[in-house]
């Protein structure tokens, strides 16, 4: 018995059908006490008022923006050490998820920057790198929906994903060179000792843990449907081969 | 590996082989700036260098479909990916011919486009110093993403896509560098940079590019 079995299809389809609803349950109770505690049951802060609020959406959805990218890119080198199906289309199925994280991400973070740094966009590295994480998931998306033949788009994908990853890291700290930031230094850290405070930490923690928990729960969907899609093409095939 | 360099010099600077299209997209670029920021000297002379990078960036662009397309089209890349020369030395003599015919040029027709924008004096020696670091980068990256498109029809779209946002932390040094250049600034650091890109690209990518290649060719 090895961790790679539940990588086979048909046992991935048995484990993430009852597996889902709950992950789903989860993510959905994580969202509603966390978005509640955090909007209703926290204080406004004393200099940006109840904009703060925002936090509880922008940093998890942040975060899960860079995650799933990092899924994708260990998803990709899986498919090409070990060719599991499963893992590509997890890949596949995963891109949409965080390129939605990083729209919210950026909306969210031009909403609460229009009030306190007066302005809707500004040339900072992160939101820049923001940007730029933005255009490798259109191009990673474009690339998927351009070729036909599953096999060879899962190869060139996983290839582009390697690749873009690098250049993606680059272009992090190329702007960071490039343009001074906006952006506060590291406020979540665990080790430092200027942390945001506990009030916002809390219900912060379980607006992260509910992101995470939608995250899995969409790309194991995602990956159910494009199981069944193949199963639906090659089904196609056979019928139209004999 | 020279054989197919020479080869591919020749189809290029050869009647359709669209080896002067680049250099005239460049000019024209520079050429439709100051309509669209206004003549004054000022402005022109603060962001020629910043222009001048980003039109070459786009000329370099423009060809880079014809890398591969045209003997995959015709059969030829298969015949060379099984002659006795590994894939990666092929997509090193495709972006060293891409290269010749394309980087080379524009870093030469740089400076003296740079007239047309009012460029600083002292920005000239720079602008050409970046760009012959910065356009290898260029080419080999690009090589990889026409790769990468070959057996996709008509891919060019879809080539820019995925190819411009690699070409971001190479724009961003090499314009970085020319700019500080320009305004007297020490420009040491995005220059070494900038030869980072570059020699890590060309250390890098070939393999990358071997290796979608194979994908496509099976």
């Amino acid at each position: 018995m090895s961790l790679w079995e539940y990588a086979n299809p048909k046992k991935f389809m048995g484990w993430t059908g009852p597996v889902l609803p709950w992950a789903f349950g989860a993510a959905g109770v994580c969202l509603a006490v966390g978005l509640f505690w955090g909007f209703f049951l926290t204080p406004d802060d004393y200099r940006q008022g109840s904009t703060v609020k925002i936090i509880y959406l922008h940093v998890p959805s942040a975060l899960m923006a860079i995650n799933a990218w990092m899924m994708m890119l260990v998803a990709s080198l899986i498919w090409l050490v070990r060719r599991h199906h499963v893992s590509a289309l997890a890949a596949k199925a995963a891109a949409p998820v965080g390129i939605t994280m990083t729209l919210i991400a950026l909306m969210t973070g031009a909403i609460w920057g229009q009030p306190m740094w007066g302005t809707y966009w500004a040339w900072d590295p992160r939101l820049t790198s923001f940007l730029i994480l933005f255009l490798f998931y259109l191009g990673y998306m474009a690339l998927w929906a351009a070729i036909d033949d599953p096999d060879t788009a899962a190869d060139l994908t996983s290839v582009l994903c390697i690749v873009g990853s690098v250049f993606a890291l680059l272009s992090r700290y190329a702007v960071n060179f490039w343009n001074q930031g906006l952006h506060q230094g590291a406020s979540l850290s665990l080790d430092k000792e200027e942390n945001v405070s506990d009030v916002f930490f809390f219900p912060l923690l379980v607006c992260i843990a509910g992101f995470v928990l939608l995250f899995v729960a969409l790309v194991l969907l995602r990956t159910r449907t494009e199981i069944r899609a193949r199963r639906l093409r090659a089904l196609q095939l056979r019928e139209v081969r004999t | 590996m020279i054989a197919l360099l020479l080869r591919d010099l020749r189809l290029a600077t050869r009647a359709g082989g669209g080896f002067g299209l680049g250099l005239v997209f460049f000019l024209i670029v520079v050429v439709l700036v100051p309509f669209g920021v206004g003549p004054e000297t000022a402005i022109l002379s603060k962001i020629a260098s910043g222009i001048l990078w980003v039109a070459a960036l786009l000329a370099a662009l423009l060809s880079l479909d014809r890398i591969f397309a045209l003997d995959f089209e015709d059969g030829a890349l298969t015949l060379i990916a099984t002659a006795p020369i590994p894939l990666e030395a092929v997509g090193l003599a495709k972006a060293t011919a891409h290269w010749l015919t394309t980087g080379l040029p524009l870093t030469i027709a740089a400076p003296v486009l740079g007239v047309l924008l009012q460029l600083p004096a002292n920005g000239y020696s720079f602008v050409a110093l970046t760009l012959l670091l910065g356009t290898p980068a260029l080419s080999m990256i690009g090589t990889f993403g026409a790769a990468l498109t070959v057996g996709i029809r008509r891919g060019g779209l879809l080539l820019s896509l995925l190819v411009l946002p690699l070409y971001i932390p190479t724009l961003i040094f090499g314009a970085e560098a020319a700019r500080r250049g320009t305004a007297g600034l020490d420009a040491t650091t995005p220059l070494l940079m900038l030869a980072g890109i570059t020699a890590g690209s060309i250390a890098l990518l070939p393999f990358a590019t071997a290796a979608v290649l194979r994908i496509n060719l099976r």
